[in-house]
Parts: C-alpha cells; sequence; structure tokens
C-alpha cells in the first residue's frame, strides 16, 4: 500500500477537487448574490409589480425560491460543458487548430451510448433492473460511447488533419468544418437506414428520474431544494474524468510529453517524444471526454438528433475561450461559468424583462459572452497572454 | 505529371482557329439540345458548361464579350422563359456567384474567414422585407393576427433606393462587427462571425415580440418588388414569342429581371475586384493574407485594411439580400442558417480561394449539384422504389430501400466532402488564383 502511495500523485489527485469546489461554489455564489441584488432593487419598479400581478410572488421571493434548482442545473450543465471544451482547448493546446469536429465527436458518443441503451432494452434486460445493475448498464454504455468517440477523433485527426499540418492556418480550419458537417449528415444517414429516425430518446431505467428533495428553512421563506439523481450522475461522472484528466496531465509521463509538445513541438520532438503519437493521444482524451459528455448530455435532456452538437460545441468552444484557450484549469473555470450564466438568463430573463426576451435567447447567450470576451480579455480569464493579438 | 501533360495537350490543341470553332460549336450545340429537350438535366449541363469552353479556349476578347453577351442576354432569357425551372437554376447560380464573390473578397483577399456571413445577406433581406412590404404596421400585432388590407409603407420602387441603403447598412454592420475583433487571430475571427451569424438568425426568429419587426419564425410576406412597365413585357414578347412558343407572363419577366439584377451586381463585383486586386488596397489586403507581422512592418493599417475587406464584402451581400427578398416576395429566418454560409464557402474554396472565374465556377457547380444532381439522383431513386427492380449480385429489392436515403436532403455531407478533399488534395481550387498559384508552388519547394 505504501509502494502504491508513493507512486500515487496524490497533490494531483486533491488538487482538481479543491479547484471544482471553489470553482463551483465560488462562481454560483457570486451569480446567486447578483441576481438577488438585481431583484431586490428591481422589486418595487414595474418588473416586480407585473410578476405580483401575475403570479402573486415579489420579485425576490420567487428569485430565491427557484435560485437551488437554477444552480444546480447550471452546475450540471457547466460541468458537460467543461468535459467538451477540455478536448478543444487540449487539442488547441498542441496544435494551435480549433478542431471544429469536436461537437460532432460529441454528438458521435451521445449516439452511441444511447443505441447501445436502446439495444439493451429491446434485449429486455434495461426493465426491471436493480439499481445496481442499472448503473452498471449506464456504465457500460459511457464506456462504449467513450470508445467510439475517442477511436473516431483519432481516425478524423488521421485522415483530415494530419495531412494539413504545415498547411497555412485556415486550411484546416476548413477541413475541421468539412469534417463537422460530413459527420452529421452520416450520423442522420446511419441512423436512418438502420433506424428509419434519427430522434433518439435515451431509455428509462435505474431511479435515474427520481428526485432526492429536502427543505431549507430561511426566515420567513423556505426553500424546497430538488436534486434529481441524473444531474448527481452527470456531475460525479464528470468530476471523475476531469481528476483523471487531470491527474494524466499533470502527473505522468504521457501528460509531461503533452505538455511539452503543446510548448515547444519541435523541440519536443528533438528531446525523444513521439509528436504524432502525443497528438493521437491528445485527440483520444479529447474524444473520449466527448463521448461521455455527450452520453451524459443524453441522459439529462432524453432526446438526441445528430445536430445536437453543435450549440454544446459552440458553448464548449466559448468555455475554452472564456477561461483561456489552452489552459485546461481555465476550460473546467469557463464550463462552469457559462453553464451557470446560461441557465441563470434562461430561467430568469423572461421576468427580469417582463416576458420580453425569454429563454429563446439563452443559445446566443454564448456569444455574446463570447464577443465580450474577446473585445476585453482576449487571453481568458486564467490564459497567460501569448500572443494572441496579432 | 498526367495534369501537365493534359495541360500540354490542352495547349497544342487550343490554337489558332480551334477556339472559335469549339467555342461556337459547343454553344451551338448546347442551345439546340437545351431547346430541343427543355426537360433533360443533361441538355442543361451541356448548355452551361459552355461557359467553361469560352473561359478556356483562346479566342479574341471582342469575341469573348460578344458571345458572353449574346449567351447572359439574350440565349439564357429565352431559354429560361421557355422552361421557368432553368431560369431558377440560372437566377439562383447568379445569387450565389454573387454571394461567393462578395466572400471571395473577405477570405480569397485578406484570408479572413468569414462562417456568418449570410448575416450580412439578411441584413439585406430584412431590411428590404420591413420597409417593402405591410409590417411597419404590423408592428403592434403578434404574427398572424394582423387584419387584412393593410397598406404598404413604401411603393415598390423603394427597391432601388434600397439597393443602396442595404449596402450602406450593410457595411456598417461589417464594421461594427468586425472592429472588436479585429485585432485577434484569424481563427477567433472564423468563430466570432459564426457566432453572429447564429445572433442574427435567432433575432430574426425571435424579434416578433415585443413589437413584431421580423414576424418571428413565419417570416415576412408579401415584399413587394418594383414595377415592370407593360411594354418590357410586349417587347420580349414581339421579340421572342415565337421562339419560346408560349405567351410570355409578367411573373416570367419579372424572374428574367432579377436574373438581370444578379448579372449585374456580378459584374459590378468584378469589376471592383478587379480595380481593387490591382490597387494599392488590394496590395495592401494581399500583404495582410500573406503575413501580418510584414505587413505592419511595411506600415499597413493593418485592422483598417482588415475592417474595410469586411465592410466590402458585407456590402454586396446586403445588396443581394434586398434583391432576393424582392425576387422571392417571402422571407424567413431559415433561409439564413449556418448551412448557407457554410454552403457560400464551400462554392468559393473549390472554386479557388482568390480567383473570380474559379469562384464563379464553383458556385455553379455546386448550385447545379444542390438543384439539379442531388435532386435528379432522389427522383431516380424513388423511381426505382417503386418498380420492382433487384439488385442482381446481392438480390437486394429497391422496394425495400429507406426513404431515409434521399440523397436530396443531405447537402451537408457534399459540402463536407467537398472541403475535406478540397483542402486535402487542391486546397488552391479548381481553377487557382493566378498570384496564389506562384505561392503554393513555393511553399512546395521549401
Amino acid at each position: 500500500m505504501k509502494q502504491f502511495l508513493r507512486y500515487l500523485n496524490v497533490k494531483e489527485l486533491v488538487r482538481p477537487i479543491g479547484q471544482m469546489l471553489a470553482f463551483s461554489l465560488g462562481s454560483a455564489a457570486v451569480m446567486s448574490a447578483i441576481i438577488l441584488i438585481l431583484a431586490l432593487v428591481l422589486d418595487k419598479t414595474a418588473v416586480g409589480t407585473a410578476l405580483v400581478n401575475k403570479l402573486n410572488v415579489s420579485l425576490f421571493s420567487y428569485t430565491l425560491s427557484n435560485l437551488p434548482q437554477v444552480v444546480i442545473d447550471g452546475l450540471t450543465i457547466g460541468f458537460v460543458y467543461a468535459a467538451i471544451a477540455l478536448g478543444y482547448t487540449m487539442v488547441y493546446g498542441v496544435l494551435q487548430f480549433i478542431n471544429f469536429a469536436h461537437s460532432e465527436i460529441f454528438a458521435v458518443g451521445a449516439f452511441v451510448g444511447v443505441e447501445v441503451l436502446i439495444f439493451l432494452q429491446t434485449l429486455g434486460v434495461l426493465s426491471g433492473a436493480s439499481v445496481f445493475m442499472a448503473y452498471a448498464y449506464l456504465s457500460l454504455a459511457i464506456l462504449l460511447a467513450m470508445l467510439a468517440a475517442g477511436g473516431l477523433a483519432v481516425t478524423v485527426e488521421k485522415i483530415a488533419y494530419r495531412p494539413l499540418r504545415n498547411a497555412p492556418r485556415l486550411v484546416p480550419l476548413t477541413a475541421a468544418i468539412g469534417v463537422s458537417f460530413l459527420l452529421q449528415d452520416l450520423i442522420r444517414l446511419v441512423e436512418g437506414l438502420t433506424t428509419g429516425q434519427f430522434n433518439r430518446i435515451i431509455p428509462t431505467f435505474g431511479n435515474f428520474d427520481d428526485r432526492i428533495t429536502g427543505k431549507l428553512t430561511l426566515g420567513a421563506t423556505k426553500l424546497f431544494i430538488g436534486i434529481s439523481v441524473k444531474s448527481i450522475i452527470v456531475i460525479v461522472a464528470a468530476v471523475l474524468m476531469l481528476i483523471a484528466l487531470n491527474y494524466l496531465v499533470n502527473a505522468t509521463k504521457v501528460g509531461k510529453a503533452i505538455r511539452a509538445v503543446s510548448q515547444d513541438m519541435r523541440t519536443a520532438s528533438l528531446m525523444g517524444i513521439n509528436v504524432n503519437r502525443i497528438i493521437s493521444i491528445t485527440f483520444l482524451v479529447g474524444g473520449l471526454l466527448g463521448g461521455a459528455a455527450g452520453l451524459l448530455y443524453a441522459l439529462k435532456f432524453t432526446r438526441i438528433d445528430p445536430f445536437i452538437g453543435f450549440f454544446p460545441g459552440i458553448k464548449a468552444f466559448t468555455a475554452a475561450v472564456l477561461g483561456g484557450i489552452g489552459n485546461m484549469t481555465g476550460a473546467l473555470l469557463g464550463g462552469i461559468i457559462l453553464g451557470l450564466l446560461e441557465t441563470f438568463a434562461g430561467s430568469y430573463l423572461g421576468v427580469f424583462t417582463m416576458g420580453a426576451a425569454g429563454s429563446e435567447y439563452k443559445d446566443i447567450f454564448a456569444f455574446s459572452i463570447l464577443i465580450l470576451v474577446l473585445i476585453f480579455r482576449p487571453q481568458g480569464l486564467m490564459g497567460k497572454n501569448v500572443g494572441q493579438k496579432a | 505529371m498526367a495534369a501537365t501533360s493534359f495541360k500540354e495537350v490542352f495547349d497544342k490543341l487550343n490554337q489558332g482557329l480551334v477556339g472559335y470553332v469549339v467555342i461556337l460549336l459547343h454553344v451551338v450545340a448546347g442551345s439546340y439540345l437545351v431547346y430541343s429537350q427543355p426537360r433533360s438535366n443533361l441538355a442543361f449541363l451541356v448548355f452551361i458548361s459552355s461557359l467553361l469552353s469560352l473561359y478556356f479556349f483562346r479566342a479574341d476578347n471582342r469575341f469573348k464579350i460578344l458571345v458572353g453577351m449574346l449567351l447572359a442576354l439574350v440565349i439564357i432569357p429565352v431559354i429560361g422563359v421557355r422552361n421557368i425551372f432553368y431560369l431558377e437554376v440560372i437566377f439562383q447560380i447568379s445569387v450565389f456567384a454573387a454571394l461567393s464573390l462578395g466572400l471571395n473578397i473577405v477570405v480569397g483577399f485578406t484570408g479572413l474567414l468569414n462562417l456568418g456571413y449570410v448575416a450580412f445577406y439578411a441584413v439585406g433581406a430584412y431590411l428590404w422585407a420591413f420597409f417593402g412590404s405591410q409590417q411597419f404596421y404590423v408592428l403592434n400585432y403578434a404574427p398572424g393576427t394582423q387584419p387584412p388590407d393593410l397598406p404598404f409603407l413604401l411603393p415598390g420602387d423603394a427597391f432601388y433606393l434600397f439597393l443602396l441603403v442595404a449596402v450602406i447598412i450593410a457595411a456598417i454592420t461589417g464594421i461594427l462587427l468586425g472592429l472588436p475583433v479585429m485585432r485577434l487571430k484569424g481563427d477567433y475571427l472564423a468563430i466570432v462571425t459564426l457566432g453572429f451569424g447564429e445572433v442574427i438568425r435567432v433575432l430574426a426568429n425571435n424579434l416578433d415580440k415585443p413589437i413584431n419587426l421580423t414576424n418571428g419564425p413565419q417570416g415576412i410576406t408579401p415584399i413587394q418588388r418594383p414595377t415592370m412597365p407593360e411594354w418590357v413585357v410586349d417587347l420580349f414578347n414581339s421579340l421572342f414569342g415565337g421562339v419560346i412558343g408560349h405567351e410570355v407572363k409578367l411573373a416570367d419577366m419579372y424572374n428574367v429581371m432579377f436574373y438581370f439584377f444578379a448579372l449585374l451586381v456580378i459584374i459590378a463585383i468584378i469589376f471592383v475586384t478587379k480595380r481593387l486586386d490591382d490597387s494599392k488596397i488590394g496590395r495592401a489586403w494581399t500583404a495582410v493574407r500573406e503575413d501580418e507581422i510584414a505587413a505592419v512592418a511595411q506600415g499597413i493599417p493593418i485592422v483598417r485594411m482588415k475592417l474595410l475587406a469586411f465592410a466590402v464584402g458585407a456590402s454586396f451581400a446586403g445588396l443581394m439580400g434586398v434583391l432576393l427578398a424582392a425576387s422571392r416576395t417571402f422571407i424567413s429566418p431559415e433561409s439564413f442558417n449556418f448551412m448557407q454560409s457554410i454552403g457560400v464557402l464551400s462554392m468559393v474554396i473549390l472554386g479557388g480561394i482568390g480567383s473570380i472565374p474559379g469562384v464563379i465556377l464553383g458556385a455553379a457547380v455546386l448550385t447545379i449539384l444542390n438543384l439539379q444532381v442531388l435532386q435528379g439522383f432522389s427522383l431516380y431513386l424513388n423511381d426505382l422504389r417503386q418498380s420492382d427492380a433487384v439488385i442482381p449480385v446481392i438480390n437486394f429489392a429497391w422496394k425495400d430501400l429507406s426513404t431515409q436515403l434521399d440523397p436530396a436532403k443531405y447537402q451537408k455531407l457534399l459540402f463536407g466532402l467537398i472541403l475535406i478533399i478540397m483542402m486535402i488534395f487542391r486546397p488552391e481550387g479548381l481553377i487557382p488564383a493566378k498570384r496564389r498559384k506562384r505561392d503554393v508552388s513555393m511553399d512546395e519547394t521549401k
């Protein structure tokens, strides 16, 4: 045991947990504070009166009573974004290239996972499975989704990106857009030919739809906190993956090689690092994370179609830029912030603007943040300024 | 090797009077085929490819211009009115050619990848859609609840004014969008423009409340067209009525008119591009594309130059937007999705970044693939499905083929494949730009 612990870098296991806790609690607290102050300020104005007339609650207590649910939802989606964003940021770190097709890697993960579960359902093992078996099946689906997505990511890199590695920057980017489009329609084609439909719904099994509820008395207002098992699964799975990734990158030999290649590819190759292999591994790891994120996303939102990758992909990219592209801690922070911001906007925008603009603007919220970040802090929250400007 | 020897053979053939003979034969044969077989896709391909021989074969420039004008101004309208589907294809080709040429200024000359180009197209289209329809009086009604018989805000002839207004507004939009991101590396610009394209689409989708600016997902209709004098229809009838074989109606003439407008825009863009390309600005653009740091060192104001390219490209898209709104009399947010942007980009890349004839060829090829080949293939598969035919070796009955296999719906697959294959095997495009050709060969010797 002692022998084993000596090889295990405990610090790198604990550090990411601390980071994640700090990031989640910190961003959630800041955003909750902002929204509550905003609610207090607007309570006596027309915005507050409109809500009183409509739902007969004051703006402040409406905001407060919804807050726990919003924070939990935001964190759930935030961790999914973080897992996708890490794929972007790792590839960018190594190749300085936006892997546009990463969103489709994510979609392939979602489809493979869901199809595995649907297959298990037709075998009849899903219904009536014990809780333990349900988790085992879900883990199996996640594993297969990860393998498929990881394998696809490596293949795409080999076929479409490797021949273009020394071409001008826009050439691989254009090829990546092509891969993204091709994969979208390939998913649609395969699904259409094999199942006759391309909107798939994840089967319900296990206790994933249950909710754990609790009550919190805070002065006069009682807060009902409900968290679905799904959300817990998503968060726990994402946290585990992120810890593993952090360990891989910061405490293993392969991780050292990845970091070396991302610092200076030529020097790394002079040091005896097989650059091609490291790039493949980077794509593999990004693909594994993206595939798992795909199935987690499907678990959370139940319904998938071949184009689901597009918006999560763009948002995860935004998260990566927000955190500072190429910086893995930054991607985590960016994902969490973006998930929270988006959920806050989706839930409160309608009330705070008296119905003029609602959750339909949720999807373009990410773009506004992206543009704002690029204007005011192009290196991102945690990135060093490494010549982002031309 | 094969390519060079082919080129040598072609050059050997392409001398003296051969060019004249081939061009004339091709044009005449194509016109005859399309005229005698108005339903055949193949005949149309032969006809439209005569533009290729016009470009590739050597002949006196005056002769080429004459034949080109004859084709564009007489033969195409006559054949188009005779079979309105061809006119639609040709109109779409010219619209996409204009859009691709506009995007080509941004991507080809300055090297800025714009993934949200249709956003400017949408700006132009919605501009005329708002002012050229009854939308101004619908501001306070939810979509679908407005009373009938509302007046139009402006007369249809204000269209001409709005061609100019759209150019200005789209250029301003381009500058406003470009300002924050022009200092950044190219790939950031790509993502931001993508985002901007989606923002515009989502806004168009949702700005039916609190005040109804865009009528939401239902889109705006009817949008006015400029008036067409009676005598134009009569003149066309008296000149070509015999050849066409049926009475030419006002609607047909409108299609011809918008085709001419698109043609005018194309000529204008080509003119502007050529003039700019040889000017100080064009050289500055090329310098920015090739090496930004060197360009700065030369004293080129790169941000201003990039913004200028962005604005010029945007203004042409805005212009085409007005044209689209008027020609379709209906627009909805779905006409301006990401797919369209990528479609236009694929045309530029397929044809050859920075090359005017290449980009036009790319637009023609992709539009024809899209409208004729894919759809023709779909129809063919449908026919097979209805027949009792069986694939011999594997004993597969066509009847059992899934209805999901509908090639017309798989444009993304096609665009994606084209982008990947072109990037890997021929990044300079089908007809490479002259200057770029030199760059690429230099890269190879490195």
